[in-house]
């Protein structure tokens, strides 16, 4: 009865920080929207819809996103289009809710007849959209919704016309399992995963399970409970299974005194995490020493030195005045993703231009290079973080 | 020496337990009640440690007896406004009060400063030596005899000091104390004092050893010290130290075993073990109650 009080409260905090972030980020983008949309003049335009979250709880994903498919758009269209033929934005709000992203998405492919549809920023409205887009047979591409139901329904059956272009959770596993095994050359390591959370379990075994193919052996495997303090006797027992390496896959509350108890202990081998550790909270937790060594993925860092994801950089501080956040990097990509589609496929049929995105190989995008498996789930480069002395460090970048 | 290394991380907890559930057993050989709102005071002691480290600037021992007394007052305060009314109604009647100031504690902490935990700063360097092959840090030494010299002033309170002399009379036989001249209200308020101020050092020093510090983290520890005063023998003294280090070992060794997930409930199927086969504890006599 308490545990469960706490954990309302704690969504219910987290939900508040989360608007409040949103609020922030919502307000210096919105200054620079509209305009670009009506640049055809006269000739053919391709309509492109984009359905996402501008007012409401998760505006800042949203805004986002808008704020990067219009730097996207403006880009393409300067550079004559694709095939000649400029783009035409239609942005709609969802209102970041899942009943008002259906009535969206009819709009757009009813009304409005667009070839494609980018978004929404979160799954649920995304989710949402599926019926639609499969009905119409339009495209739509979610840029940063992380859900596997996104692409793949309750069935097991892929949604034929939905793409995302950020990866799924799970697979932070087997880039972590290839980080390990490439970069660190490790041979033995250990999990010590959140056991009360579906991501952290999910990554441990996509992790053990890619560890283990590239022939490395699971010395431990260990798990903790949300709200858990005291680490100390499983982490002894980590210690004696002497690992080169722990994954730790959870969030920045428990990992942060995980990360301080197993160094008190000595285990002071490279410890990895994923984006759940990305919290500045964790450095006051852990303490900034004892986060030396430590790695987490992420998929975009505005520190990547590769020669696209610094040129959006460059371009998106120019037209905005800030770095870029992931959801940025992701909205801009969803665009060139669907460009480079339609200009494979030659045409504006949506089947079409389907096939051609379940064709992308190797596609290079700012967050890295692009394909798509059969669960139309992303193949694609993660971004490696080091933290060094407290501070985020672009480590290096994990290709598939 | 992994066995060595476990047995220290087992007594550190353990100290942590046997610190707050030595407040339990004084306060219910003293009055009979279960005071459930003593996890919180615990809480609020850590609270106390955190602020006056971070915004008073204060150095560990400090800040450590400024929560303490802090601890102590807020314990008497409990006690006179809850409780003192309430001596001669059933002992449900107490009961409920206690899990309703329990709770009156949390929310008032949570409304004043928010959910949102804190990381307790880094007072001690983080730095550890070798003994035996086992890694023991500066921190958990120090721990650790924070909390032995505490239990040896408790034990020195209670059997050389009239306060002491007076809180074993009246938990003997409230009637008779009185009939002998001893101030019942002031030794019970003293009993609420120790007890709480033990329950604040417990706070500063779970703080400053698990770093995190939220106002819902004395729920769990509370119900652990509640089982490891009743494994003891609830009402005994030493019952509670053994009790809480017991306790904190039989947690680590379920953990070192690899069955980390269990060991919460390790620590209730101790108490059900209890309850069924020796309710009155490792240190309790076997006494009829009368009917």
């Amino acid at each position: 009865m308490k545990k469960s009080k706490f954990a309302s409260l704690f969504l219910a905090s987290s939900l508040l920080v989360g608007m409040l972030a949103g609020c922030g980020a919502g307000e210096e983008g919105s200054s620079s929207k509209g305009g670009e949309s009506s640049s055809a003049n006269g000739g053919e335009t391709i309509k492109i819809g984009a359905n996402l979250e501008l007012s409401g709880a998760v505006a800042s994903y949203g805004t986002s996103e808008a704020d990067a498919i219009d730097l996207a758009v403006e880009e393409i269209n300067a550079d004559g289009g694709i095939d000649g033929k400029k783009i035409e934005l239609i942005k709609v709000d969802n209102k970041s809710d899942a009943a008002e992203a259906t009535s969206a998405a009819i709009k757009l492919t009813s009304q409005d007849k667009v070839v494609a549809i980018i978004g929404a920023a979160t799954s649920g409205a995304s989710v949402a959209q599926v019926q639609i887009a499969t009905d119409t047979k339009t495209p739509m591409i979610s840029p940063s919704g992380t859900s596997t139901t996104v692409t793949v329904g309750d069935d097991g059956k892929v949604n034929p016309f939905t793409f995302r272009t950020a990866f799924i959770d799970p697979f932070q596993g087997t880039v972590a399992a290839n980080f390990a095994s490439n970069e660190l050359k490790v041979k033995t390591a250990a999990v010590y995963a959140d056991n009360a959370s579906d991501y952290a379990k999910g990554l441990a075994a996509s992790f053990i399970k890619d560890f283990e193919a590239a022939g490395g052996t699971i010395v431990a495997e260990e798990s903790y409970v949300a709200k858990d303090t005291d680490f100390r006797s499983t982490l002894t027992r980590i210690k004696s299974s002497n690992p080169e390496f722990v994954f730790i896959p959870g969030y920045y509350e428990e990992v942060g005194l995980i990360v301080k108890q197993a160094r008190e202990l000595g285990i002071n081998v490279p410890l990895m995490g994923a984006d759940g550790w990305d919290s500045p909270t964790i450095v006051d937790l852990a303490g900034a020493d004892a986060l030396n060594n430590t790695f987490i993925i992420t998929a975009y860092s505005a520190d990547d030195p590769d020669g696209k994801a610094k040129a959006f950089a460059e371009s998106f501080n120019k037209k905005y005045g800030k770095e870029p956040n992931s959801f940025n990097a992701l909205g801009y990509d969803s665009v060139y993703l669907l460009k480079d589609a339609i200009e494979r496929a030659g045409s504006t049929d949506g089947t079409k231009i389907k096939e051609a995105i379940e064709a992308t190989d190797q596609l290079e995008l700012v967050t890295g290079l692009y394909s798509v498996d059969e669960n139309h789930h992303p193949i694609k480069s993660a971004v490696i973080i080091e933290f060094v002395d407290g501070k985020q460090v672009f480590n290096t970048k994990v290709n598939p | 020496m992994e066995w060595l290394q476990q047995l220290i991380n087992g007594i550190s907890l353990g100290s942590i337990y046997a610190l707050i559930a030595l407040g339990y057993t004084m306060v219910y050989g003293i009055i009979k009640l279960i005071n459930f709102a003593h996890g919180d005071v615990f809480m609020v002691g850590s609270f106390i440690g955190f602020y006056s480290i971070t915004v008073f600037g204060l150095g560990f021992f400090p800040a450590l007896i400024l929560s303490m007394a802090a601890c102590a007052l807020f314990g008497v305060i409990i006690e006179r406004i809850a409780y003192k009314r309430l001596r001669n109604a059933t002992r449900i009647a107490a009961l409920i009060t206690a899990i309703g100031v329990s709770l009156l504690i949390e929310y008032g902490v949570i409304y004043i400063r928010g959910a949102q935990p804190e990381a307790y700063p880094n007072i001690f360097s983080n730095k550890s030596f070798e003994f035996l092959g086992a890694q023991i840090s500066i921190q958990s030494v120090l721990i650790l005899s924070v909390s032995v010299v505490l239990m040896i002033l408790l034990q020195f309170i209670v059997h050389k000091t009239k306060t002491g002399k007076a809180m074993r009379a009246v938990s003997h036989d409230v009637e008779a104390a009185k009939l002998m001249g001893i101030n019942v209200d002031n030794t019970i308020s003293a009993t609420f004092a120790i007890g709480s101020a033990l329950a604040g050092a417990a706070g500063v020093i779970f703080g400053v050893y698990y770093t995190k510090i939220d106002p819902l983290m004395g729920v769990i520890p509370g119900l652990k010290a509640f089982v490891a005063a009743v494994l003891g023998g609830i009402g005994i003294i030493p019952g509670a130290m053994v009790g809480g280090l017991v306790l904190g070992v039989v947690e680590t060794i379920v953990s070192a075993l690899g069955f980390s997930l269990w060991r919460d409930a390790a620590a209730f199927i101790i108490l059900i073990l209890i309850l069924i086969f020796r309710p009155s504890g490792i240190f309790g006599k076997n006494t009829r109650e009368k009917v």
